[in-house]
C-alpha cells in the first residue's frame, strides 16, 4: 500500500494546511527561517510522490538499507506473555535503527531542492550516523550538531560519523544535550540559509517536518500490514507498541493504523528514575502545552515556561518534548501512553536477549517493557517496533550486568 | 498616540534602540540599566525576557539569558520590577521574548500586565503571522500594545508588505539572515535597506543584528530610521561592576 496525497485529508495521518494535528503543530519560527521552511512546505509532497523520487527512494530502501525488515514472530517472548508478539525488526536496517529511512528520504529531497550541504542534530548519535551515512553515499557535505555531553557519552557513534566524513560540531550552549544540539542546528540553518538543508531526525520541528518525517518512516507500518496479512491472514494487529522520545519510530509504526480505530496504539515514554523523581523524560505525564523547536506540543517546562532538561538512560528518548502528532494522539485518547523506568527498560533488554537472541537498543527496550503493563488475550496479535539494535548500548548493559552480579 | 508613534513623529533618523536582557547582569540591574540608557541617548529600550531556548539569538544573548534566569528572573518578577517603570522612564519600552514563557504566563494576562506597567510594544519572533492574525493579534491590540514583525533579506516583497501592514510602531529589519551577534558585510546590507526604503512602507524601519559600533550604526542609519544594538551592549556590560558608567561610555562612543 502506497501512501497517496489523498490520504492527507485524513485526521491523524495528516496535519491541516497550517501543520496542526488538533491543537498541536504549526510553525512557530522566527522570520529568518521562513523562506527555508516555506520552500519545504510548498514542495515536500510534490517531490516525495514524484515517480523518479519514489523509484530512487524505494530502490535504496531495498538494496542499501535492506528493506523490507522482517516481521518476526517471537515465540518464546509470546509464550512468556501468553499472546502472539511480532517484532518489526528495524534493528536490522543498515546503521542499526529506523533513522536511516528518514535520512535517505530527506537527502534525496534536499538534492531535488538543489541543496549542496546537509546539517543535522543528534542525541545518541543514531540519526547523526544515519545522516552521515547517506551523505557519504551521495557525496554531500554533512555537519552534525551534537551536545558536548552526548559527544562524551556516545564516543563510538562520534567515531562512526567522523569515519563517514561528517563534521561533528559540539553544542556548548545550555545543557549541552539534544535540545541544545537542535537549537544549534537551527541557528546554523539561519546563518546559512541558501544552499543548506536541515534534516530533523524526529517527528518534531516546524511544519512540514513532523508530517514529512512521519511519511518517510511510514514504510514501517506499510510493510507491517502486508507482512501480517501473509502470516495471519489479516492486515490488522490488535496492538502496535513503540517507544517515544520525539516519536519517529512510533509515528512510522502507527502511521497506516492511525485510522484503524480497532488497533490499539501504545506509545511508551521514558520514565527515567520514575515519573515524579525529577529525573524523567515522560513528556505526556509531565509536560504542558507549549512551544519548542518550532511547534506547539507538549513540553516539559518550569512554571514560568523555561524548558527543563529531561533524564533517561536512553539518549534517544532523552528529549523534553514530543511530536505534535503524538501530543494529539495523547490528548484525543487515540493512543495509550505508558512509560518505563530505566530499570524496567534494562530488565526488558536482558529478557529479550535471553529469550530471543536479540539485543535491543535501550530505546526499544522501553517498548518491550510495556508488555508487562498490558493484559493481553491469547488471541491478540501484538506488533512491537524494535526500533534499533543494542550495540551502541553495550557499555551500559555491561555496567548493569556487573552491578547486578 | 502611542509612545513609539510620537517618537517617530519627532525623530525620523538616527533612532537608537538598545536591547538589554532583563535581570542581567544582576537581577536588580534591570531598571538601573534602563535609566542609564535613557539618560545617555537611547530612544527606545528593548527589554529581553530571558528564555532557555532563544532560537533567534546568538550565544551572547543566550548566555545573558541563562545568567538572568540563574539570577531568578521570570516574567512575574519582571512585571514587579517594572511597577516603577513610569514615569521615571519616559521613552518607549518594548518587551522582546519567545512564545513559550508568554503562553505559560497566559497570553492575555501577559498583555494586560505589560500594558498596565506602561510597556509600549512586543517583539515575539516565534509568533507566526497566521497565529497572529487568527488568535493573538486581537489580544495584543485590545491592550493597546504595538507589535513589531521582523523582515530579512530573504523575505519576499509581498510578504514584507503584509508584515508591514500587520506591524505597528516600527518594522524590524534583520540585517541579514542570521542570529544575533554575528559580523556582517555591510555593503550587501545597504542594498537590502535601499530596497526597503524604496517600498514606501507604512512603518519606520529599524535595523538590527550586526550593529555593534559607531560605524555600523551610521551605516544602518543611512538607509533606515535607526538601528538596534543588542549583543555588543550585552558584551560591554557583562564584565562591568558599574553598569551605569559602562552604559554611558558605550552610548557615548556610538553617538559621538
Amino acid at each position: 500500500m502506497m501512501i497517496t496525497k489523498e490520504m492527507k485529508e485524513m485526521a491523524f495521518t495528516s496535519p491541516n494546511e497550517q501543520g496542526y494535528y488538533g491543537k498541536f503543530g504549526g510553525a512557530y519560527i522566527p522570520e529568518m527561517l521562513h523562506r527555508n521552511v516555506e520552500e519545504l512546505r510548498l514542495n515536500y509532497l510534490n517531490i516525495m510522490y514524484e515517480a523518479s523520487f519514489q523509484k530512487e527512494f524505494q530502490q535504496l530502501l531495498k538494496d542499501y538499507v535492506g528493506r523490507p525488515t522482517p516481521l518476526f514472530l517471537a515465540e518464546r517472548l509470546s509464550k512468556t506473555f501468553n499472546t502472539q508478539i511480532y517484532l518489526k525488526r528495524e534493528d536490522l536496517n543498515h546503521t542499526g535503527a529506523h533513522k536511516i529511512n528518514n535520512a535517505i528520504g530527506q537527502v534525496l529531497l534536499a538534492q531535488r531542492l538543489g541543496k549542496k550541504r546537509i546539517i543535522a542534530e543528534t542525541g545518541a548519535g543514531q540519526h547523526g550516523v544515519a545522516t552521515a551515512t547517506v551523505c557519504a553515499l551521495k557525496g554531500i557535505e554533512c555537519v552534525v550538531y551534537m551536545g558536548e555531553k552526548d559527544i562524551e557519552r556516545q564516543a563510538p557513534n562520534v567515531a562512526r560519523m567522523k569515519m563517514l566524513g561528517a563534521k561533528v560540531v559540539p553544542a556548548t550552549s545550555g545543557s549541552k544535550t539534544l535540545k541544545d544540539a537542535t537549537n544549534e542546528a537551527i541557528r546554523a540553518w539561519i546563518n546559512d540559509p541558501l544552499d543548506t538543508h536541515y534534516i530533523i531526525g524526529s517527528v518534531v520541528g516546524p511544519h512540514p517536518y513532523p508530517d514529512m518525517v512521519a511519511r518517510f518512516q511510514s514504510v514501517i507500518s506499510e510493510e507491517t500490514r502486508w507482512q501480517l496479512k501473509e502470516k495471519t491472514g489479516s492486515e490488522l494487529p490488535t496492538h502496535v507498541i513503540a517507544c517515544v522520545g520525539g516519536g519517529s519510530n512510533a509515528a512510522g509504526a502507527f502511521y497506516h493504523f492511525l485510522e484503524e480505530k480497532e488497533v490499539q496504539l501504545v506509545a511508551v515514554e521514558a520514565a527515567g528514575h520514575g515519573i515524579s523523581s525529577g529525573l524523567s523524560a515522560a513528556t505526556t505525564q509531565l509536560g504542558k502545552p507549549g512551544v519548542l523547536h518550532g511547534s506547539k506540543s507538549l513540553v516539559m517546562q518550569t512554571e514560568d515556561g523555561q524548558v527543563v532538561e529531561p533524564h533517561s538512560i536512553s539518549a534517544g528518548l532523552d528529549y523534553p518534548g514530543i511530536g505534535p502528532l503524538h501530543a494529539h494522539l495523547f490528548e484525543s485518547g487515540r493512543g495509550l501512553f505508558l512509560s518505563a523506568t530505566d530499570e524496567e527498560a534494562l530488565d526488558a533488554a536482558f529478557e529479550l536477549s535471553k529469550l530471543e537472541g536479540i539485543i535491543p537498543a535501550l530505546e526499544s527496550a522501553h517498548a518491550l517493557s510495556a508488555l508487562k503493563q498490558i493484559q493481553f488475550k491469547e488471541s491478540d496479535v501484538v506488533v512491537l517496533c524494535l526500533s534499533g539494535r543494542g550495540d551502541k548500548d553495550l557499555a551500559t548493559y555491561m555496567n548493569e550486568l556487573e552491578r547486578r552480579g | 498616540m502611542s509612545r513609539l508613534e510620537k517618537l517617530f513623529q519627532q525623530k525620523k533618523e538616527r533612532v537608537l534602540n538598545v536591547y538589554c536582557t532583563a535581570g542581567f547582569p544582576e537581577l536588580s540591574s534591570t531598571l538601573q540599566v534602563m535609566q542609564s540608557l535613557q539618560a545617555n541617548g537611547a530612544d527606545i529600550i528593548e527589554l529581553g525576557m530571558p528564555y532557555s531556548d532563544p532560537l533567534a539569538d546568538g550565544p551572547v544573548i543566550q548566555e545573558s539569558s541563562g545568567k538572568a534566569l540563574h539570577n531568578g528572573m521570570t516574567i512575574e518578577v519582571l512585571f514587579q520590577q517594572l511597577q516603577s517603570l513610569r514615569p521615571s522612564i519616559h521613552i518607549p519600552v518594548i518587551l522582546m521574548g519567545y512564545m513559550n514563557p508568554v503562553l505559560q504566563y497566559g497570553f492575555e494576562k501577559f498583555c494586560a500586565d505589560a500594558a498596565a506597567v506602561g510597556v509600549d510594544g512586543l517583539i515575539l519572533p516565534d509568533l507566526p503571522q497566521y497565529e497572529f492574525e487568527t488568535e493573538y493579534g486581537s489580544i495584543i491590540k485590545k491592550f493597546g500594545l504595538d507589535f513589531i514583525f521582523l523582515v530579512t533579506p530573504e523575505t519576499s516583497e509581498e510578504r514584507i508588505k503584509q508584515l508591514d501592514e500587520l506591524s505597528t510602531g516600527f518594522l524590524y529589519a534583520v540585517s541579514s539572515s542570521s542570529t544575533t551577534g554575528k559580523d556582517k558585510d555591510f555593503t550587501a546590507v545597504e542594498k537590502y535597506l535601499q530596497r526597503l526604503q524604496s517600498m514606501q512602507l507604512k512603518n519606520p524601519v529599524l535595523v538590527g543584528f550586526g550593529i555593534k559600533d559607531k560605524s555600523t550604526f551610521e551605516a544602518a542609519c543611512r538607509h533606515a530610521n535607526g538601528a538596534i544594538i543588542g549583543s555588543a551592549f550585552i558584551q560591554a556590560i557583562e564584565p562591568s561592576s558599574d553598569v551605569v558608567q559602562t552604559t554611558k561610555t558605550f552610548l557615548e562612543k556610538i553617538l559621538s
